[in-house]
């Protein structure tokens, strides 16, 4: 199983960072999930093989977390906020439109692989209030308008 | 758990003053002084959970209810267990359990030993107060014995933790978060592991059951029978549920949940499923009698006439020594006692052997004056150091394995491991010590003082390296320096208490190699580890053609002569030389009770063409095939007696199964020495007439002595009225082996009793080429496993192929 | 992104250095960074304690317990390694600060858990931030590699002769793992399940040494304490309320955003004067005064002083300075069952309690609200709420029952207009999603 170079000198700095391997764990599986996409098999079996765990152990840990997934998803993850303070403002509005414009569900991706659709939880926006999250990126004050911007913008990105 | 003793502390529980030791639980000091505060997921010795809030109590100056399961008590804490508040706080843990609960109580294997059943008897919170549907999960089936019924498991998380911190396998995990969270093994949907069962007997509900018992009876329509396990020599109590059946009384689950014996709640695989042996179709309920080359069957009363004729006409014609007679070491205590007697006494002959997988009589000899120096299970849970040599025991000693386990893990005792082979119990250790295979008398040497014996043992840079994680000398790798070993042996030296543990990689002169080293540690102690049921038992028991019971030489047979009228003075032949003779044509009879001598050893069975052969036994073995008389034997669940553990623990066996038509060994050797003539009253001491005395041998007053009989007669518990009762030769036993004197009424009270190992003087040094190891693993068992569907069917799904060697042994 | 507003009210203490670009560390230095850790190379540990403890800093994290005292329990003499660790998993639905703390100002984050560190004798410590907020773990890790290279960290800091490391660490989306139990295990690489208490973390933590954990903003105030002095601080707030704090207004806002205003301000002004009042001509309904786990404040109640105990008083909580504002059209059922969808999502599903309880009330609320509701679901919602309080192995159970308590007494007339199949009677909130369970 390969990674990148960028991947390695991490998480072989990262493991002097605690006096423990297996401390390492989370941070790395989402690294990990940033380049496979998803953590597959293949990525938990030589991840457990590095950190002395057993496969049932990082898969534990996995499906505890909600930014981690074992199965493959769309290359832009959008992630919209319906918690209160971003309901308030009109989230479900939004989360509605997004659904409706991807023509996905939560959970969904699109048949082309670009869009995975998320509801989530608090992404502490909470002031700039409604707000998603595409990948890592933050995209706050959002009204149904500005959110196809947004998303013809990484349509654009990732269709180029 | 982790107790420091600093002294008692005393609390008040519900108005009661409770004292017990400092750092003790409040829930296990409540259940001390009688009050039961109910809980799912605290489980002694397994690690605290706090997670199922059932055990809220009220302190006095805490705001909020706290749990008993994760308190330590202090000095003048007011505790209590039973007010409104947490009346109320434990109904709405069970009416929030039953939210999502399936109320398929009715069909459920555990309904009526349910605990969230019982909870919610107890709190009343049977009255649903959610009209939202309930969520569902699939069921899965894990292995070929383990299912799991997810919606029904509560997360009390002991199954995770049985398997992980008890069993040191870890095949369970948690997976998701808050409701969907589950219990998952590794395997994707199905387990790799030892597939012991502790995980289904452990959980409080009907999440996990057994391949075996499912949707099979509902608990209260079985008989439910405490007895001691079959296979290994460990001696594990299981606790059988047996239902009556067309045939006789089939036994439908093993279990020991009320953790009464040596093993506390612990069974592998093989104690708590492969008992399904009892009840394959191919066993025998019928004698056969070889007429014109072929099995017939035949009746009783016609084999018994036939052996008795036949073994009477070869005693008269040739002399007793030309009838050989093989013991079992899986018949009790008073069976094999019964065996080797009529074998000398009936048939005048010491021609008796038995399948040897370690070197009692020479450890016998080795202790001859230290009596005390064998150590028992329970002390293997205690000591505060172990030393392994040899052997496996996760495979081949299960429950010693987790008596090991448990120590290091709960008493932080130290393991010391020297051995060939990278065993999984080196995790446990405190040191692992790789030495070549076939060294293992070298280290007894080295170990007893003879450092010349370093040459080889540090010369082990041919074996494998051993696993650096935990060799000797942190750090090091390769092999030890001889440096290293001594200070091995000084580290050893110095643990008082030491419990030392071998396989039968040592035998012959290296037990008094390391007999001597362990008599100069304090208080130091031995286990020598044989692989059957009742190896130890057959071996104390006199099935030795030079050694009678308790290791007396047959030239010294003592009190033997004056109790039995005469015992043959020449030693008679090993097994080996019963076939020699057999092969020779002096072998006239040959007697096999339990034992399979041809599959075992790969006699060439024409060998006994020329001989009258009678099998008892419970299949057509590779022997029985070609025995002259089958007689159908029952099986160590089908009868009552005693075994003994490899470490010389005795218990009691007791009849659960029947399979209609067998009969047990001992009333088939009563049978034919009746109708051999024999004066079965010389045989077996029956009847209240006979003239023993329990007493006497545990130097009591006869006054005390004759209450002790006079209750038990009055318990009607030993009427030992026919001569068909086993507890008339135990008497025997007790009177006349040495070690065996001991405690009768906590015996038949069901618990363990330690029996010494004391030669009555140098024994005889047997040969060491006789010793034939088993090798059994954790999913086979000789001929037992041959017939166990259960363990055939495990053994498939880990796509492993029944070894050659596992097959064909006794 | 993460807008910075202000207003003449607030008093700039933790926000100082925002917008003024201290994430590069020579504008930080100008900006007198990196003094206060200095200092504290001069003081003796136990100064250093007493220093934060008379300012009446309190945790920012949400329970608000004395932060110089917390410090204090840290054994002396310990035979395991101590650490220090910096809670940045700000997840409590309405808080938003610590990201801008991270954002603009890493270097005093830093600063503060190196201080942390010098008052009790640890020599590691650890700054854990949420997964979601990838560009701070970003901005932290070139913050630290600065740090040490100019030798602020690592061996020998500033030539005292101490050694101290600092290294970030990122979590995975997982609300419970801001519990500091939970955090430990999810820093040590396992599920994020709390850990039975006691021990408390600071005397067995992180792979059982004892530990400091504090949030991210209460570890950023703590050089201004070691610059200012405690008098200063505690000067700032009522008695026992020492400082400033980072409110996140957020809701039915015209002005929503972060301002640093001191601890006691009043509510009534930081809606209408601080943020602007309520837009649209809507009238106040309801507040959570410090994050989606403390009980709601009706309309009446808000003219209340912002600190811990003057909230206390008032049947709620300071929390996490994360301030909701409702108007009159929020429907309460939907905002109850919304907070319960959260829990239920975010409950470890460790015991009993929280588990089954948030699932079978937010079942019941997201039935109630479509209409389906029966006059005992109500009495129901209180007593699953009130059998969880107290009851649950972490506080996340309190968290999810308070507020709903708090909901169903102060607005039951809402719930019963709910009821008969009547649709929701503030339409304009929009339909209630249908319970998407969001973990696999
Ligand atoms: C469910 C739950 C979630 C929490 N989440 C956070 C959090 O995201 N950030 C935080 O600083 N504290 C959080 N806390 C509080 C921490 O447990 C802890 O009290 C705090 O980090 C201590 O720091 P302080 O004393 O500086 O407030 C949470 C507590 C609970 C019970
Ligand atoms: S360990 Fe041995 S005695 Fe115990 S159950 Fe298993 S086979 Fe039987
Ligand atoms: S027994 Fe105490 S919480 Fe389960």
């Amino acid at each position: 199983m390969k990674f990148s170079d960028q991947f390695e000198s991490r998480f072989a700095e990262m493991l002097t960072h605690y006096p423990t391997k297996r401390s390492v764990l989370v941070p790395t599986l989402l690294f990990a999930q940033d380049e496979v996409g998803f953590l597959s098999d293949e990525v938990i079996h030589e991840l457990a093989g590095r950190l002395d765990l057993t496969d049932l152990e990082v898969r534990n840990v996995i499906s505890y977390y909600s930014m981690l997934t074992t199965k493959p998803r769309g290359k832009y993850n959008v992630q919209v906020c319906t918690n209160i303070a971003c309901m308030l403002r009109g989230s479900d509005e939004l989360f509605e439109h997004c659904k409706e414009r991807l023509g996905i569900g939560h959970k969904g991706t699109t048949p082309d692989g670009l869009f995975s659709l998320e509801e989530v939880e608090c992404i502490g926006a909470c002031s700039w209030a409604p707000a998603a999250q595409v990948n890592y990126d933050f995209h706050e004050n959002l009204t149904p308008e500005k959110m196809d911007k947004v998303l013809d913008e990484y349509k654009k990105k990732g269709t180029q | 758990m982790y107790l420091i003793f600093m002294g008692d502390v005393t609390l008040t529980v519900d108005g009661k003053k409770v004292t017990a030791p400092a750092g003790t639980l409040l829930i296990e000091a409540c259940k001390s002084a009688g009050i039961e505060v109910p809980s799912f997921c605290y489980y002694p010795n397994l690690s605290l959970q706090g997670a199922c809030r059932m055990c809220l109590v009220k302190i006095e100056k805490m705001p909020k209810l706290q749990t008993a399961c994760t308190t330590v008590i202090s000095e003048g804490m007011i505790v209590t267990t039973d007010n409104d508040e947490v009346r109320q706080a434990r109904k709405s843990m069970v009416e929030l359990l039953l939210g999502n609960h399936p109320l398929d109580c009715p069909v459920c294997d555990a309904g009526g030993e349910c605990e969230l059943q019982d909870m919610t008897f107890s709190y009343g919170a049977a009255e649903s107060k959610y009209i939202d549907a309930k969520n569902h999960k699939e069921e899965q089936q894990w292995s070929p014995v383990v299912y799991f019924d997810r919606p029904r498991c509560i997360l009390c998380y002991r199954c995770v933790r049985v398997c992980g911190e008890g069993m040191d396998v870890w095949a369970l995990g948690v997976q998701n978060r808050g409701v969907n969270s589950i219990i998952a093994p590794n395997q994707e949907d199905h387990l790799d592991c030892e597939e012991c069962g502790m995980c289904i007997d452990i959980c409080p509900v009907g999440a996990l059951t057994s391949g075996a018992y499912r949707y099979k009876t509902r608990p209260w329509e079985m008989k439910h029978v405490g007895t001691t396990c079959t296979h290994c020599a460990d001696g594990c109590k299981t606790t059988l549920g047996v239902r009556r059946c067309d045939t006789g009384m089939e036994i439908v689950r093993g279990d020991n949940r009320d953790k009464s014996g040596i093993n506390g709640d612990f069974l592998c695989i093989k104690g708590r499923y492969a008992f399904d042996f009892a009840h394959h179709a191919e066993r025998l309920t019928q004698p056969l009698i070889r007429k014109d080359g072929q099995l017939t069957p035949a009746t009783w009363e016609e084999a018994f006439e036939l052996i008795g004729k036949r073994f009477a006409e070869v005693r008269e014609k040739h002399g007793g020594q030309a009838i050989g007679v093989v013991g079992s070491t899986r018949a009790t205590n008073e069976e094999d006692y019964l065996l080797q007697k009529f074998a000398r006494v009936v048939l005048g002959s010491n021609n008796i052997d038995h399948h040897r997988t370690a070197d009692f009589p020479a450890l016998a000899a080795a202790l001859s004056g230290k009596p005390e120096m064998t150590a028992s299970m329970r002390d293997v849970f205690n000591a505060p150091a172990m030393l392994l040599i040899g052997n496996n025991p996760t495979e081949q000693h299960p429950l010693l394995a987790w008596q090991i386990r448990n120590n290091v893990r709960l008493h932080r005792a130290r393991l010391y491991v020297v051995n060939s082979q990278p065993i999984k119990l080196r995790r446990q250790a405190a040191s692992s010590t790789q030495i070549p295979a076939g060294s293992e008398g070298k280290l007894a040497a080295f170990l007893a003082g003879d450092d010349s014996a370093l040459d080889v043992l540090v010369g082990a840079g041919d074996s494998p390296a051993p696993d650096p994680s935990t060799s000797l000398s942190a750090g090091s790798r390769g092999c030890p320096s001889p440096h290293d070993w001594i200070a091995l042996r000084e580290k050893l030296r110095g643990e008082a208490n030491l419990v030392i543990i071998f396989g039968s990689e040592i035998c012959g002169n290296n037990i008094p190699s390391l007999v001597k080293f362990a008599s100069a540690i304090p208080g130091a102690k031995v286990i020598c580890l044989a692989d059957y049921a009742n190896s130890r038992g057959a071996a104390d028991m006199g099935l030795y053609p030079d050694l009678l019971p308790g290791y007396h030489r047959v030239t010294d047979a003592g009190k033997f002569r004056e109790e039995w009228g005469g015992v043959p003075e020449v030693r008679g032949l090993t097994l080996p030389e019963m076939v020699e003779s057999a092969k020779a044509g002096d072998l006239k009879g040959f007697y096999v009770v339990g034992a399979n001598p041809i599959g075992r050893f790969g006699v060439d069975p024409y060998a006994f063409s020329h001989s009258f052969v009678v099998v008892q036994d419970m299949f057509l073995t590779e022997t029985a095939v070609m025995a002259d008389v089958v007689l159908p034997a029952a099986n160590a669940y089908e009868k009552s007696g005693t075994f003994t553990n490899t470490c010389g623990d005795l218990q009691l066996v007791k009849k659960a199964g029947e399979v209609t038509g067998s009969k047990s060994d001992f009333e088939m050797i009563v049978r034919i020495a009746d109708a051999m003539g024999f004066d079965v009253r010389k045989l077996v001491p029956f009847g209240r007439t006979m003239h023993f005395d329990t007493g006497q041998s545990r130097g009591v007053q006869s006054g005390e002595a004759d209450r002790h009989a006079v209750w038990l007669q009055a318990q009607g518990l030993e009427p030992k009225m026919s001569p068909f009762d086993p507890m008339a030769i135990l008497d025997e036993i007790q009177r006349l082996v040495p070690g065996y004197d001991v405690s009768r009424i906590n015996l038949l009270a069901g618990n363990d009793q330690h029996t010494t190992l004391a030669g009555s003087g140098p024994g005889a040094l047997q040969n060491a080429e006789l010793i034939v190891p088993a090798q059994d693993d954790l999913f086979s068992s000789g001929t037992l496993g041959r017939y166990s569907r259960t363990l055939n069917s495990v053994i498939e799904n880990h796509h492993k192929e029944p070894a050659e060697t596992d097959v064909a042994a006794d | 992104m993460a807008s910075l507003v202000s207003h003449p009210d607030e008093v700039k203490v933790v926000s100082k250095r925002f917008g003024q670009g201290a994430t590069s560390l020579d504008r930080y230095l100008e900006l007198d960074g990196y003094k206060a850790v200095q200092k504290a190379l001069g003081m003796q540990p136990d100064a250093i304690i007493n220093e934060v403890k008379n300012s009446g800093l309190r945790g920012r994290g949400g329970a608000g317990f004395n932060t110089g005292m917390k410090w204090s329990f840290v054994p002396k003499q310990s035979p395991k390694p101590k650490y220090v660790l910096c809670n940045g998993d700000e997840s409590e639905p309405g808080t938003c600060k610590d990201r801008l703390i991270l954002q603009h100002d890493p270097h005093t984050v830093i600063e503060g858990v190196t201080i942390a560190g010098l008052s009790v004798g640890a020599h590691v410590g650890y700054i854990y931030i949420r997964g979601e907020y990838r560009y701070l773990s970003e901005i932290m890790h070139k913050a630290i590699k600065d740090a040490y290279a100019r030798g602020f960290l690592g061996k020998n800091i500033f030539g005292s002769g101490y050694d101290f490391d600092v290294y970030w660490h990122g979590g995975a989306g997982a609300y419970e793992v801001g519990e500091e139990s939970a955090l430990m295990e999810s820093l040590e690489g396992k599920r994020g399940i709390p850990r039975i208490r006691p021990p408390f973390p600071a005397v067995i933590g992180l792979w059982g040494g004892p530990t400091i954990i504090n949030n991210v903003e209460t570890l950023a105030s703590v050089p201004h304490i070691i610059m200012g002095g405690a008098d200063w601080y505690a000067g700032l707030g009522p008695p026992k309320n020492g400082g400033t704090r980072l409110f996140c207004l957020s809701g039915h806002l015209n002005r929503p955003g972060v301002y640093e205003l001191p601890l006691g301000y009043n509510l009534r002004k930081m809606i209408y004067d601080v943020a602007g009042g309520i837009p649209n001509g809507r009238k106040l309904k309801a507040v959570v005064p410090g994050g989606s786990s403390t009980p709601v404040l009706t309309a009446t109640e808000t003219d209340v002083g912002m600190d811990f105990d003057s909230l206390a008083k008032a049947g709620s909580m300071l929390g996490s300075g994360g301030v909701v504002i409702l108007d009159d059209a929020t429907c309460m059922v939907k905002f109850a069952q919304r907070i319960m969808k959260f829990y239920q999502h975010e409950s470890c599903g460790w015991c009993i309690p929280c588990r089954e309880g948030t699932d079978w009330l937010k079942k019941t609320l997201t039935r109630f609200h479509a209409g389906g509701g029966i006059k005992k679901d109500i009495d129901n919602i209180q007593y699953l709420a009130e059998n969880m309080l107290g009851r649950t192995f972490c506080p996340l159970g309190d968290a999810a029952a308070m507020p709903t308590i708090s909901i169903v007494k102060k607005f039951r007339k809402e719930f019963e207009d709910h009821l008969e199949g009547r649709p929701c009677p503030y339409k304009e909130m929009g339909v209630v999603q249908e319970s998407t369970v969001m973990a696999d």
